[in-house]
């Protein structure tokens, strides 16, 4: 397969930034995305130019580093995938390619694709946690936990914090993040304890470093690589209404 | 308590919901109002001679203008922070995420029609009843047509209606109301945090008859105006409402 | 100067000497905590937890990581679980038995003490993380569930779905943004550990490198924990991450401290099968598959050249034409074998010609007879999001026809050495996690990595540590300004500086390719005097060529991922041959590490527990001289060392 490459790049955050194309060639159907960025990659190097930037590391979905937008699309147009899990059988051979980095006022970019999150390690230093101490806990079975409790926690927790709903956000807002922590935590007796606190120290935080405002639209949860459903925002509505009116 | 509402982007969301809810009712209570007009045009206007310039009136007017106040600076408020969060660069190429309704990415700009309807129907109607008796007045002239009372809603309607092009705006006002609550309605309830992945489906079919039901009952009261609308029944309007004062 | 070795180990009944040890050895008090710095580079479970538990005590902790944020690291990717003894099942689980088949799983070239330490703590890891809020699999009960995994007859490994590995270290980064969030643990995203600065002897601090804007920085502490993962990436394809590297380890290594075991890697059965040249990662399938599904290839070569051609479909070979290879030789442990295991009886089919694709590499894993059992439905509860993303990879339907598997590089076993402690042979400087070599021996049972890695990080370091930095409360603030220093700094820029200056025109992928191929053709499974022989030399080869040759783009004043690859690349280059070494040298075959002169009449590895019961630590010696290996006998007090038998 060949594919035209429209890629942005940009030196650094100060500098100016802006589409160049190339081409790729004989690329198998097998190959996935980043393999196909390798490839280019390559290329440039043994053409003397500088490759692309961009974020990647476990390749199997999990690890939450990869972070592009693919025609419109954060991780590309397969649904439920990283960017990652996608395949060139998914693209149409001879189409040109779009590849942009996440945009939001809140993910500066360091380099062409590469974009900096650390607003979401800061909104979880805010209270993403419970504050346990090492080896003061009770026995794994001291508490028991509804299946179905335990099942939609970790529905919420298998969020990889790529970033894909704030910048798919039209608003830039990180509510899908946010919300999967305070709801997979809420969902736990464990979590319970300083659930109030949690809730409004981290919407406090993503107020402070600059997201939107969620207007749910639910285009956060229909690009999200793990399909986080919006629910867990209506959980964080409700627990931190619930919290601020207790004040 | 007071400033979460100010200052978080939460409490903020609770603030459109909020107020959103309360116009929500407020149109639902026009519309039924209006509805009585298919029967017995007498009866209306009781209706609004009821709802005239008198306390009870008054203050439900003032606590509805500042629910649309709030409502709509809110808006702004929400929409000038979500445009600077986005950044400055965008994207160049976007696409409409699967399940996502066009009306819920574009709030304001329906917002913004149904608010220059509003403004449309305040001239037509409020400047005319309402307003006229805060001013001291009874009567007016609607349209070239003089001597209508105040409270004669009936009149006012069937004038404003005989012409076509002011059916055609208010339909296209209906209209951007109806994509406007679509998402409004079911949204509301995700704001205040009362949804969940089984109630979605229940919420949004509740959006959809609450803001149907609303398009048709606006929609065929003018309809049913401007195809009954004539000069003979106006005038038996106007005579029957003078005789009443 | 060969290593005067001493592991520490606590004298008394095994079950004893962890308590013992506690008792004996020196605490630190509050007060003083909070006069000493420690770093730890690396952020998955062993780094994070480590740094959090640190944090906690009142120590003052930095933490590094390449990736830009901790949550990233590559623990991240564990799927299957996490072994403890805690006998919720009841089926006659416990410490001992957990002990018991993580040596024998190891081949007996484990230190006996620290593998009981392993399995003392692993109750209290599922004790901990529950309480961080871990949403582990449960019963309808509301009490935690288990499954079964390699090398174990009882169930004992605690999940969540698909993604324990990633929701343990979640909880291990939670733990640590408390920390980070009191101001007791700083964090410093996108740096990589260049050299370790060594001063009288002891570790003092580190040189990293700012990634995004490429300054060289200096970070003095009173004790350095490395806790960077393994170095399977060396072989170019493996399930690692793509930025997973040895070079934190190697800088330790150059700088002194004994490196054990390199030869130990693992290899996992369960990859998706390698589907041409342009691939640049492999993909896992959780070991906990194998708890449905059934490992086969056809009994007939003409099975297997249809299926080749695409004649025939995996599902239209008869049960009776199915060779289900590990349920005939392993009759008592059957598809459940441990990995080392199980990866050579696939190669030992696919060499003797039955491997199911095109290339002859892969064998299936099959379903069928577990969805016929339990429906469809139950095996879509358990394993759906691992189907789904085989479909996704191979554009096959496993509910309709068996997976393709094959071995791949996976967890290296060797590491740093380290004592009883956790301490490298450079006093102040620790090795946790995969970065060291303790616990494995010769193979890691499946669902032992997450164990070892927060059982370092949460419960042994915290108070080893101590022990070290009691001595260290009258001293002040470690200085940056210092020779040591100045030194290590010059020596990572001259690096720097000479790879670009290479100017060659081969890209670092191109060599890393070539020297990933030498490896897995030499060094991988299967090994020999020769092949040994001949990957040292054409490692050295490349070597030279490496610095010949190398074309390095960009530049080091910003961001630039290729000097960050030909960095680590440099370091494979002679961990390859340091592992090509070692394994010369061990004259054996035990777990993971297989060499073909060495096995039983039915092809199982074969120790020599009189010549190579030891832990074979080597000191660096200089780029291009041999390395100094020094020995640590393993003393067994308490297990008796048997050819390890999965048959009955």
């Amino acid at each position: 397969m060949n594919f035209t490459l429209k890629i942005w790049r940009q030196r650094d955050a100060k500098s100016q930034g802006a589409f160049e194309t190339y081409k790729v060639t004989d690329i198998s159907a097998d190959t996935s995305f980043l393999e196909m960025m390798d490839i280019l990659n390559n290329n440039l190097i043994h053409e003397g130019k500088e490759p692309v930037a961009f974020d990647h590391d476990c390749r199997e979905g999990i690890c939450g580093m990869c972070s592009m937008h693919i025609n419109g699309h954060a991780h590309g147009p397969s649904q439920a995938v990283t960017t990652c899990q996608m395949y060139m059988r998914k693209f149409k051979d001879g189409s040109t390619i779009t590849i942009e980095p996440w945009r939001s006022a809140a993910f500066p970019v360091i380099r062409d694709l590469v974009v900096d999150r650390a607003a979401y390690d800061k909104i979880l230093q805010a209270g993403g946690f419970i504050s346990v101490r090492t080896n003061s806990v009770p026995d794994g079975n001291a508490i028991p936990i509804p299946k179905a409790d335990a099942d939609e926690s970790m529905d919420a927790a298998a969020c990889v914090g790529c970033g894909a709903c704030a910048a798919t956000c039209k608003n830039g807002s990180a509510m899908l993040f946010v919300a999967a922590r305070v709801s997979s935590l809420a969902k736990l007796p464990q979590g319970k304890v300083e659930g109030a606190r949690r809730a409004k120290a981290m919407v406090a935080k993503m107020d402070e470093l600059g997201f939107g405002n969620c207007t749910n639209t639910g285009a956060c949860q229909a690009q999200c690589p793990k399909s986080i459903s919006i629910a867990h925002i209506a959980r964080l509505n409700r627990e931190f209404l619930a919290a601020k009116l207790k004040d | 308590m007071s400033c979460f509402l100010t200052n978080s982007s939460v409490g903020k969301k609770v603030v459109m919901s909020v107020t959103g809810c309360f116009l929500v009712l407020f149109i639902l209570f026009h519309m039924s109002m209006n509805i009585t007009m298919l029967f017995d045009w007498a009866s209306y206007n009781a209706i609004c001679r009821f709802l005239g310039a008198n306390w009870y009136a008054l203050a439900a007017t003032v606590i509805l203008a500042a629910g649309v106040a709030v409502h709509f600076l809110y808006a702004f408020i929400l929409t000038i922070d979500n445009y600077r969060a986005r950044g400055k660069q965008r994207y160049q190429v976007t696409v409409k995420e699967k399940g996502v309704a066009w009306s819920s990415k574009n709030m304001l700009v329906l917002g913004i029609i149904v608010i220059l309807g509003l403004g449309l129907h305040l001239v037509h109607f409020w400047s005319k009843m309402q307003l006229v008796e805060l001013m001291g007045g009874h009567a007016s002239i609607v349209d070239g047509v003089a001597g209508v009372q105040a409270t004669n809603g009936a009149a006012i309607m069937m004038i404003t209606f005989s012409k076509w092009y002011n059916v055609v705006l208010y339909i296209v006002w209906f209209a951007a109301l109806w994509f406007h609550l679509t998402h409004g309605v079911w949204s509301m309830f995700q704001s205040v945090g009362f949804a969940n992945d089984t109630w979605y489906p229940r919420l949004k079919c509740l959006a959809n008859i609450v803001s149907t039901l609303i398009f048709i009952g606006f929609a065929v009261v003018a309809v049913y105006c401007f195809m009954t609308s004539d000069a003979l029944l106006i005038e038996e309007m106007i005579a029957a409402e003078n005789l009443i004062h | 100067m060969a290593y005067k070795l001493d592991a520490k180990t606590p004298a008394g009944e095994l079950a004893q000497k962890w308590s013992n040890h506690k008792a004996a050895i020196k605490v630190v008090s509050p007060a003083n905590k909070r006069k000493l710095d420690i770093i730890v580079v690396g952020t998955g479970l062993g780094g994070a937890s480590a740094a959090a538990s640190l944090g906690e005590l009142g120590y003052n902790v930095k933490i590094f990581c390449i990736s830009d944020s901790p949550r990233r690291a590559h623990s991240i990717a564990a799927q299957g679980g996490i072994n403890a003894a805690k006998n919720y099942q009841n089926d006659n689980d416990s410490i001992y038995r957990l002990f018991y088949d993580t040596i024998k799983g190891g081949d007996y070239r484990a230190r006996e003490a620290n593998v009981y330490r392993l399995a003392e703590v692993s109750n209290l890891i599922i004790d901990q993380c529950v309480a961080q809020g871990v949403p582990f699999a449960r019963e309808y009960g509301g009490l935690l569930a288990n499954r079964s995994f390699g090398g174990a007859q009882v169930s004992r490994t605690f999940y969540a779905r698909g993604q324990t590995g990633q929701q343990l270290l979640l909880g291990a980064y939670a733990a640590l943004n408390k920390e980070i969030a009191a101001g007791s643990v700083k964090s410093y995203p996108r740096h990589e550990m260049l050299d370790v600065v060594i001063e009288n002897g002891e570790a003092c601090g580190i040189i990293a490198r700012n990634l995004v804007t490429g300054e060289i920085e200096r970070h003095g502490a009173h004790a350095v924990v490395i806790a960077t993962g393994g170095y399977g990436n060396v072989f170019f394809l493996s399930t690692n991450a793509m930025a997973s590297n040895g070079s934190a380890a190697f800088q330790c290594y150059r700088k002194g401290a004994g490196f054990a075991n390199p030869c130990f890697t693992q290899i996992h059965p369960t990859c998706i099968p390698v589907h041409g040249t342009q691939q640049s990662k492999l993909t896992l399938m959780s070991e906990s598959l194998r708890n449905d599904g059934r490992i086969w290839v056809p009994k007939k070569m003409e099975d297997v050249e249809a299926i080749r051609k695409g004649t025939k479909k995996p599902s239209d070979i008869a049960e009776a034409d199915r060779d289900y290879y590990l349920e005939r030789r392993y009759p008592a442990f059957g598809n459940l074998v441990p990995r080392d295991v199980a990866s050579r009886a696939a190669k030992e089919r696919c060499d003797a010609g039955y491997g199911v694709n095109e290339t002859g590499l892969a064998v299936f894993l099959d379903f069928k007879t577990a969805i016929e059992r339990l429906g469809k439905e139950t095996i879509k509860q358990r394993y759906g999001n691992l189907f789904d993303m085989y479909e996704e990879i191979t554009d096959v339907n496993p509910y309709e026809q068996p997976m393709q598997i094959f071995p791949a590089v996976h967890y290296t076993m060797g590491g740093i050495w380290v004592d009883y402690n956790l301490m490298t042979t450079i006093p102040g400087l620790y090795a946790i996690g995969e970065a060291n070599f303790s616990d494995h021996g010769a193979n890691r049972l499946g669902a032992s990595a997450l164990m070892q890695g927060l059982a370092d990080g949460y419960f042994v370091l915290p108070y080893t540590i101590g022990d070290y930095l009691s001595k260290k409360i009258q001293a002040p603030k470690v200085k940056t300004d210092t020779a040591a220093f100045d030194e290590a700094e010059k020596g990572v820029r001259a690096r720097i500086e000479r790879l670009f200056a290479i100017k060659g025109t081969q890209s670092v992928d191109d060599i890393h390719k070539r020297l990933g191929l030498i490896m897995w053709d030499n060094v991988g499974m299967a090994r020999t005097k020769e092949s040994l022989e001949k990957a040292i030399v054409e490692i050295q080869a490349l070597r030279k060529e490496f610095y010949k040759d190398l074309k390095l783009v960009g530049d080091n004043e910003s961001f630039n991922v290729e000097l960050e690859k030909a960095l680590r690349l440099e370091d494979f280059l002679e961990l390859g041959e340091l592992m090509a070494r070692d394994a010369l040298n061990r004259e054996e075959s035990c777990g993971g590490h297989f060499r073909s002169e060495h096995q039983t009449e039915d092809g199982e590895a074969l120790r020599h527990d009189d010549k190579f019961a030891y832990a074979a630590v080597w000191e660096y010696k200089g780029i291009d001289n041999a390395p100094e290996m020094t020995i640590e006998p393993l003393e067994y007090e308490f297990v008796h060392r048997a050819q390890r038998n999965y048959k009955d």
